[in-house]
């Protein structure tokens, strides 16, 4: 008999026939009677004051039956309780091309858009801004009054000595590394349902129930009450099956509020489903971001001192902006051993779609800059790229100087692992030319230790139920999005109890069914409701046992709950068998289970019982205790939480999950094509409690970061997104998704649930710079620009060669996508693009207008 | 538009609909017929989400007139079930992680069901080029593949597709 019965093993998702038969239901296959269809028009100009609006002869339309505008929800919120900045629509002011003016309910989809274009509005255009180090500079029209040259949020932080180590440093790096912008563009669009009841006492609208495709239903609840101003208690937030978050649904998007005033206004039922084109505007994606890296070393490949400066260029609204610098200062800490760090961070508004949350939230551009620099030092010095990093590991048990707390570390291993598998040691250095080999390390947090609104309440609880049927109804918050959250809590449910999956079932993501959990974001789900669910288990494994201790005249500490039976401890395991196969109590009839019966009186008929089907353990437990329910919650222990100083609440997290990868690829020269043939890929989850979806997960992460390494980008010209459709973001397709080996690594959290730690983004981080690393080793070019197009690997090629230099990257010529790109919306450069104001600082050298 | 009486045969059954001579066969699908299982996930006909066979072929309904299909085979994902229970395919994409978030594995199933029905041993390439009408953002198709893979050496041996590896 293994250690574990349930946990360990890889099992089908608890939802998966339900997703591969189409029966599953998503927000958008809901629908109620006498729902009316939401539609919403946005702003043709990046930065312009509302003048005016005038939806009177949209409201007359026949089959509108409600049009509504900023100033019927006025009040600000914001997923940051310091950054209430955003309106569910635009009041006075729009700030990105796309932002929301109005929302027409109607009875159909072709009226609602017929609607829109009824809809006058009169702008005043503003000078907008797009470039993040412009913005920096601005000191009037600013984008949001109270944040004086449009930084949401600049932070210094100063850890250790850093000037000191680069004294002692025998060797300094320091470059430039940009990482462009890039989405989730999960394949669900957005969706809101949203229906108020009519109260029965008062007659007039009372509570509200949402259908959302959300990562976090509480603090839409949250959010609604707070725009609505209709307490929490009257709001219903539902999620059903979410069609992938990634970080895209981990705050309030705005139509998830537009739907539920819609549905106040109209008097009746509203869903809004995003198109593609509103979902790449509503973003909230990966900033573009500029990084400042220098980085001081010894001559053995110890680092002295790292200084860091990041500006982002974070789009027009906060959303987690600050969160987001933050992170991108804080875990340069808890990977390697860093005496002394010196960050900057600088979040910038600008006249585009809010970036926010998405896989690696904050950590992946600094990533790649940081391993892109140490392979770049490790080649200078002549170091082994693998050995530079093995030189530098943690020594935990720790608290690394930026006050992260470190517990377990499978770093080391995981290193050990890609190197052997892919051939390092034997194969580097001699593969064809135009082929290489790159290494490069990531690491990411299980949840973040301080909550974003600060109480000192859990972060996530879990309740659960058993009946007289033997039935175990387990109540969870926490948001199965895809990543197996569901299956993850029923597993270890089940392994606590001793029971079957079969008789779990799993009620999530309900506010009024569910206790408050956080949400699924930061990679907090499998330790922090896994760790409640862990404890609600156990709290009501402790009555079962009392009341089958009585049954079997034995200590509590003696009872054993195995594989749906219950036992004293090195009872014969013949005897046990002999329950599970055959007697009534294997079939679930239990005496009792529907009449009450007396435990005192069954046990004087029947005698003292060797062993107990599950069952019957619960009807006991039932009968002695009068009902049988238990909850257990998690909040991280105090000593993770981090150091004292501003900012500091970022960054800490009870456990880190680590990742090595080692990417082979190839590199056309004549066209700058990058292929990439394998990525060996080990991640430290603590412990797998689902190898199968662990294994989803990492791959998915590599996958996601090879994506954005290659082709993905959003590509902006004057605060219009070119590319939004899934083709023109250039997702990858089967054909450019290479092999991915995952090794799962176990160092077993002390913490951890079973051990376990996350899966879901910490890799995504390394597959950026192991990719650049072996660009590098394959013909010799150092990216420090991602994504490595073909376009950017051939100009820095022939920039090695001396060659006369081509203007053909966005990057280099922003001014001529049309020449590269198939798509893009190239009409926009032939002056068919909305007007600009003068003062536009991207109008300066064209002609008035755009036209040309 | 003023609505037209057409006949859409549906998954082996025939439904009389009422319907304006520009629906979209997807909307058709989903609003009048309550099957919500193809999704919409692109405004353009790119995700692959809305798969759909007719007459065994795979399609994209978001880009089809559903008037256009009276009389010919329509099949979504809630018509390849086996017998009421999981087809293999279906089996394996859920044990090997082949869907995540779910939301296109409707699309897949019926793009590799062809696949697999024209082509009973097909080629890694030939599986890759099949998938590609499809995007996933989610597993990076790796354990898609696994199962795909899982599925046609069981139809050879004969058997229920197993996990392999590290996965048992």
């Amino acid at each position: 008999m293994g250690e574990f019965s349930v946990i360990g093993k890889s099992i089908a998702m608890m939802d998966a026939a339900g997703k591969t038969t189409g029966a599953g239901k998503y927000t958008d296959d809901f629908s109620l009677p006498g729902m009316l269809v939401g539609k919403i028009l946005h702003s043709p100009y990046p930065h312009a004051l509302i003048k005016r609006i005038d939806t009177s002869r949209a409201r007359v339309r026949e089959g509108v039956v409600a049009v509504v505008t900023g100033e019927d929800a006025p009040n600000q919120y914001g997923i940051l309780p310091v950054g209430h900045d955003e309106t569910a629509l635009a009041v006075g002011k729009v700030r990105y091309v796309g932002d929301n003016v109005a929302c027409v309910a109607a009875v159909s989809e072709e009226i609602a858009e017929q609607a829109l274009e009824l809809i006058e509005v009169e702008y005043e255009p503003l000078p907008a801004y797009f470039d993040p180090e412009l913005s920096m500079k601005a000191e009037r029209d600013l984008i949001h009054e109270n944040r004086p040259n449009n930084i949401e949020k600049d932070y210094h932080h100063v850890f250790g000595d850093p000037e000191q180590g680069f004294a002692e440093a025998d060797y300094v790096a320091e470059a430039r590394y940009i990482a462009n912008e890039v989405t989730h563009a999960a394949m669900e669009p957005h969706c809101t349902l949203a229906s108020f009841e009519i109260n029965p006492h008062t007659g007039q609208q009372g509570r509200l129930t949402v259908w959302s495709s959300t990562q976090v239903p509480y603090y839409l609840q949250h959010k609604l009450s707070l725009v609505l101003e209709l307490p929490m208690s009257q709001i219903r937030v539902i999620k059903p099956l979410v069609g992938g978050g990634f970080g895209g649904k981990s705050e309030i998007i705005p139509l998830e509020i537009i739907a539920a005033v819609a549905a106040r206004a109209a008097k009746a039922p509203v869903k809004i489903t995003y198109t593609r084109e509103e979902v790449f505007w509503a973003h909230r994606g990966r900033p573009r971001t500029i990084i400042d890296l220098k980085t001081g070393l010894k001559k053995d490949g110890r680092v002295t001192s790292v200084a860091c400066k990041v500006i982002q260029d974070g789009g027009a609204y906060c959303s987690y902006g600050v969160v987001t610098i933050l992170y991108s200062g804080a875990l340069l800490g808890a990977l390697y051993d860093i005496p002394n760090i010196r960050y900057d961070g600088f979040r910038v508004l600008t006249n585009k779609p809010a970036c926010g949350a998405m896989r690696g939230h904050g950590t992946v551009n600094v990533r790649f800059a940081f391993e892109s620099q140490m392979d770049e030092i490790a080649a200078t010095l002549g170091l082994d790229p693998a050995e530079i990093r093995r030189v530098n590991l943690l020594k935990p048990p720790t608290v690394t100087v930026n006050g992260l707390r470190v517990l377990s570390y499978g770093l080391p291993e995981c290193i050990d692992q890609v190197i052997t598998r892919s051939g390092w040691n034997e194969r580097r250095g001699q593969l064809p030319k135009g082929r290489g080999l790159g290494v490069a390390c990531s690491h990411y947090v299980s949840g973040a230790a301080n909550s974003i609104i600060r109480s000192d309440m859990p972060h996530s609880t879990v309740n659960i139920k058993i009946d007289r049927d033997g039935g175990v109804v387990v109540y969870t918050g926490a948001s199965e999005i895809g990543q197996g959250s569901d299956t993850m809590t029923a597993q270890v449910v089940a392994e606590v109890l001793g029971c079957s999956l079969l008789r779990v079932k799993i009620i999530a993501a309900d506010t009024d069914l569910t206790p408050i959990d956080l949400g699924s974001y930061s990679s907090r789900v499998t330790f922090m409701a896994g760790n409640a669910a862990l404890r609600a288990a156990e709290d009501v494994k402790k009555n079962i046992v009392s009341a089958a201790a009585g049954r079997m005249n034995c200590a509590p500490e003696d009872v054993v709950m195995r594989d749906d039976r219950v036992f004293k401890r090195n009872a014969a395991a013949s005897g046990i068998d002999s329950v599970s196969s055959g007697s009534e109590a294997a079939r679930g009839h239990v005496d009792g289970q529907i009449l009450r019966g007396s435990v005192l009186q069954t046990r004087k008929e029947e005698g003292a019982k060797e062993h107990l089907s599950f069952e019957e353990a619960v009807v006991s437990a039932i009968d002695v205790h009068g009902g049988l329910t238990g909850t257990g919650s998690y909040a991280p222990p105090v000593e993770a939480r981090g150091g004292k100083h501003k900012g500091g609440g970022v960054g800490p997290s009870p456990a880190y999950s680590y990742s090595a990868q080692v990417a082979e690829v190839s590199v056309d020269e004549e066209s700058g094509e990058v292929t990439v043939h394998k990525i060996w890929a080990a991640h430290d989850c603590g412990r797998a409690l689902n190898p199968v979806a662990v294994e989803g997960q990492v791959i998915g992460s590599v996958w996601m970061g090879l994506g954005q390494a290659l082709q993905e980008e959003m590509v902006w010209k004057d605060g219009l997104l070119m590319n939004p459709g899934m083709l023109e973001y250039r997702s990858p397709s089967s054909v450019e998704s290479p092999e991915i080996e995952c090794v799962i690594v176990e160092s077993i959290d002390p913490e951890g649930p079973f051990g376990a730690k996350e899966a879901g983004e910490g890799s995504l981080a390394a597959t950026i710079p192991a990719i650049s690393n072996a660009i590098y080793d394959a013909v010799g070019v150092r990216l420090r620009e991602a994504p490595f197009t073909p376009e950017r690997v051939l100009a820095a090629m022939r920039a090695k060669r001396g060659m006369k230099k081509i203007d053909m990257t966005e990057g280099v010529d922003p001014t001529q996508p049309a020449k590269l790109r198939e798509h893009g919306g190239s009409l926009w450069f032939r002056g068919k693009g909305p007007e600009r104001h003068p003062l536009d600082p991207a109008r300066q050298g064209t002609s008035a207008g755009g036209a040309e | 538009m003023k609505k037209e009486l057409i006949e859409l045969r549906v998954n082996g059954r025939s439904h009389e609909l009422a319907v304006a001579p520009n629906s979209i066969l997807l909307d058709v699908l989903r609003q009048d017929l309550d099957l919500t299982g193809s999704k919409r996930g692109c405004d353009d006909s790119s995700c692959g989400a809305c798969t759909v066979q007719i007459d065994g072929v795979p399609m994209l309904s978001c880009t089809m007139l559903a008037a256009s299909y009276q009389g010919q085979e329509i099949t979504t994902v809630e018509g390849i079930s086996d017998r009421g229970g999981l087809a293999a395919l279906q089996k394996a994409y859920g044990d090997f992680g082949g869907s995540q978030c779910g939301f296109c594995t409707p699309g897949f199933m019926m793009t590799v069901r062809w696949r697999l029905v024209n082509n009973a041993d097909p080629s890694e390439a030939e599986i890759r080029e099949a998938l590609s009408s499809n995007l996933c953002r989610c597993t990076g198709y790796s354990q898609m593949y696994q199962a795909i893979r899982a599925v046609i050496e069981a139809e050879r041996k004969g058997s229920q597709p197993e996990l392999v590896g590290a996965k048992q």
